[in-house]
């Protein structure tokens, strides 16, 4: 395999920032094909902020995100709309449309990217929310569904255009431990089932544990280390050990420095 | 001094922020109304109807109402007036006029935006804030096709059709008035009201009603894209849409109105 298609997503020198504060500075990684890369980090370190850049929510300030080996910040709408119809995105919130029945929220990207007939979307919706172990919740509005539930139709939906690349914004954010880690398995199921590449941004160090190939752990809009889970844990870098035996910071709080980083207005 | 200058330039800074902002939305919904359907990308006409049923059709029985009992009023009003002149059949000229030219427009449009511009604003805001939007665009689904363009066509079809029935309403609620309680003959009011109205009078409160529908959606999105936060944005900003909303429809009737009859 080339260096191409093995590496699946490529950021290079990613830099972003809102207003004159960087959120994030200087970030290079590569994410293999059909592994799960978990985006590790405390509150306020840039991970979702990375994670909008990644699924062009926003535009970096400079910096390149290769998706499949072409430059997704360069692209003009049209092409990324393109790309778009190959990534998929599980919300925090789960972001379904609310006065939509779950049925039509699968079937929406289907209804509205491809000329497929009524009858096969119908199919596609029921086998993508069987997938989920949502079947027989077509007709159902998201205001019916339990918090766990709604990420799962919220997959189900990310998954209707057959994706290459999955992402994932605190899949187990909110949801009691046994729906979290029901979670963690299905998010696991797709990934080996379909040879998904999956993005988690988390700060769940069960949920991590669980599912993470290679793990990139952030802080203060800097990658502090980067590498397969085991790595991680074996990681002699202070923080890192802080991260994974969860031990609160020692002044008891975050660093006041970067505090008033982000807030202070010049 | 300083501060008083840094006020100065944060306030037109927002001002231009925003005023850029306007421009944008407005380019991209005509471009996404009138060019993109040319080069097949599609309009979503069902959800215009759907729309436009909630927008115009919903709409009809507050607008009808409403503009009955102001048609009632305004004869009330003049009768007072006119009655010491012996002239109450000049009730229906008044009625005729104003109701065409100017109320019936202006109610119709202030209704609208009570009741449907605000809830533009608050459906967009909510979306905004359950990260609905974002999942539109990540889905590769443009937000201005998609919830823009059907409300905007809906709005800019149903205001002059409600205008058209509001106008005919408000008339025939001075007409109930003046028959019933001032006594004024029934034909000769209909003759009156005949002879007083001109075919410009109804075309120009047709054109403005148009630019309202515009008003009204413009500033219902714009106000719902500036949600920010939670709840409290999306109420904030449908406050704020209906007061815009209100204030940019005057500004619009006058400059018309002068442009119509002054120029």
């Amino acid at each position: 395999m080339t260096e191409d298609s093995e590496h699946i997503i490529e950021v290079r020198s990613l830099v972003v920032k809102y207003g004159e504060r960087t959120v994030l500075d200087g970030i290079n990684f590569k994410v293999r094909r059909g592994e799960t890369f978990v985006i590790l980090g405390g509150s306020g370190c840039g991970k979702s902020t990375l994670l909008r850049n990644l699924v062009g929510l926003m535009r970096p300030h400079s910096g390149q995100i290769l998706i499949n080996g072409r430059d997704f910040t360069a692209m003009s709408d049209d092409e990324r709309v393109e790309v778009r119809k190959k990534l998929g995105m599980c919300f925090q919130g789960s972001a379904l449309f609310n006065s939509m029945s779950v049925g039509d929220n699968v079937a929406l990207p289907l209804r509205e990217h491809t000329k497929l007939e009524e009858s096969t979307i119908d199919i596609m919706t029921k086998i993508k929310l069987e997938l989920v172990g949502l079947g027989g919740f077509e007709s159902f509005l998201p205001s019916a569904l339990s918090g766990g539930m709604k990420k799962r139709a919220g997959l189900a939906r990310a998954m209707a255009m057959d994706p290459d690349i999955i992402f994932y914004d605190e899949p187990s954010a909110g949801l009691d431990p046994i729906v979290a880690v029901g979670l963690d398995v299905l998010i696991r199921k797709m990934q080996s089932t379909f040879n998904l590449t999956s993005v988690v941004v988390t700060h769940e160090m069960a949920s991590v544990e669980q599912i993470a190939d290679t793990v990139c752990m952030l802080k203060s809009g800097r990658i502090v280390e980067i590498g397969p889970l085991d790595q991680l844990r074996k990681s002699s870098n202070p923080f890192v050990q802080q991260f994974f035996e969860r031990r609160p910071d020692d002044e008891n709080g975050e660093n006041p420095e970067y505090v008033r980083s982000l807030t202070a207005e010049e | 001094m300083t501060a008083i200058i840094g006020t100065t330039g944060r306030i037109a800074l927002n001002v231009l922020y925003a005023f850029t902002r306007v421009c944008v939305l407005i380019v991209d919904t005509m471009s996404w109304t009138l060019i993109a359907p040319l080069r097949g990308k599609g309009l979503r006409v069902r959800s215009v109807i759907q729309h436009y049923v909630e927008f115009g059709v919903n709409s009809l029985p507050i607008v009808c109402l409403i503009c009955f009992l102001i048609g009632a009023i305004m004869a009330m009003q003049s009768a007072y007036q006119l009655a010491r002149f012996g002239a109450t059949q000049y009730i229906a000229d008044l009625v005729g006029v104003a109701a065409m030219r100017e109320l019936a427009p202006l109610m119709t449009a202030i209704l609208l935006t009570g009741r449907s511009g605000s809830a533009i604003t608050a459906e967009i805001g909510t979306m905004k804030v359950a990260e609905e939007i974002d999942a539109l665009e990540v889905m590769g689904l443009n937000p201005i096709k998609f919830l823009v363009v059907p409300k905007f066509l809906a709005m800019v079809l149903a205001v002059p059709c409600l205008t058209l029935i509001a106008t005919f309403v408000m008339i025939a609620g001075g007409f109930m008035l003046s028959i019933t309680t001032i006594g004024v003959d029934p034909s000769l009011y209909l003759e009156e009201t005949m002879n007083a109205l001109v075919m410009k009078d109804l075309v120009t409160g047709l054109i403005k009603s148009l630019f309202f529908g515009v008003v009204i959606a413009w500033v219902g999105v714009y106000r719902g894209f500036q949600v920010e936060g939670g709840a409290e944005g999306v109420g904030k900003q449908t406050t704020s849409s209906v007061v815009t909303s209100i204030f940019f429809i005057i500004l619009v009737d006058m400059l018309f109105t002068t442009f119509f009859y002054f120029v």
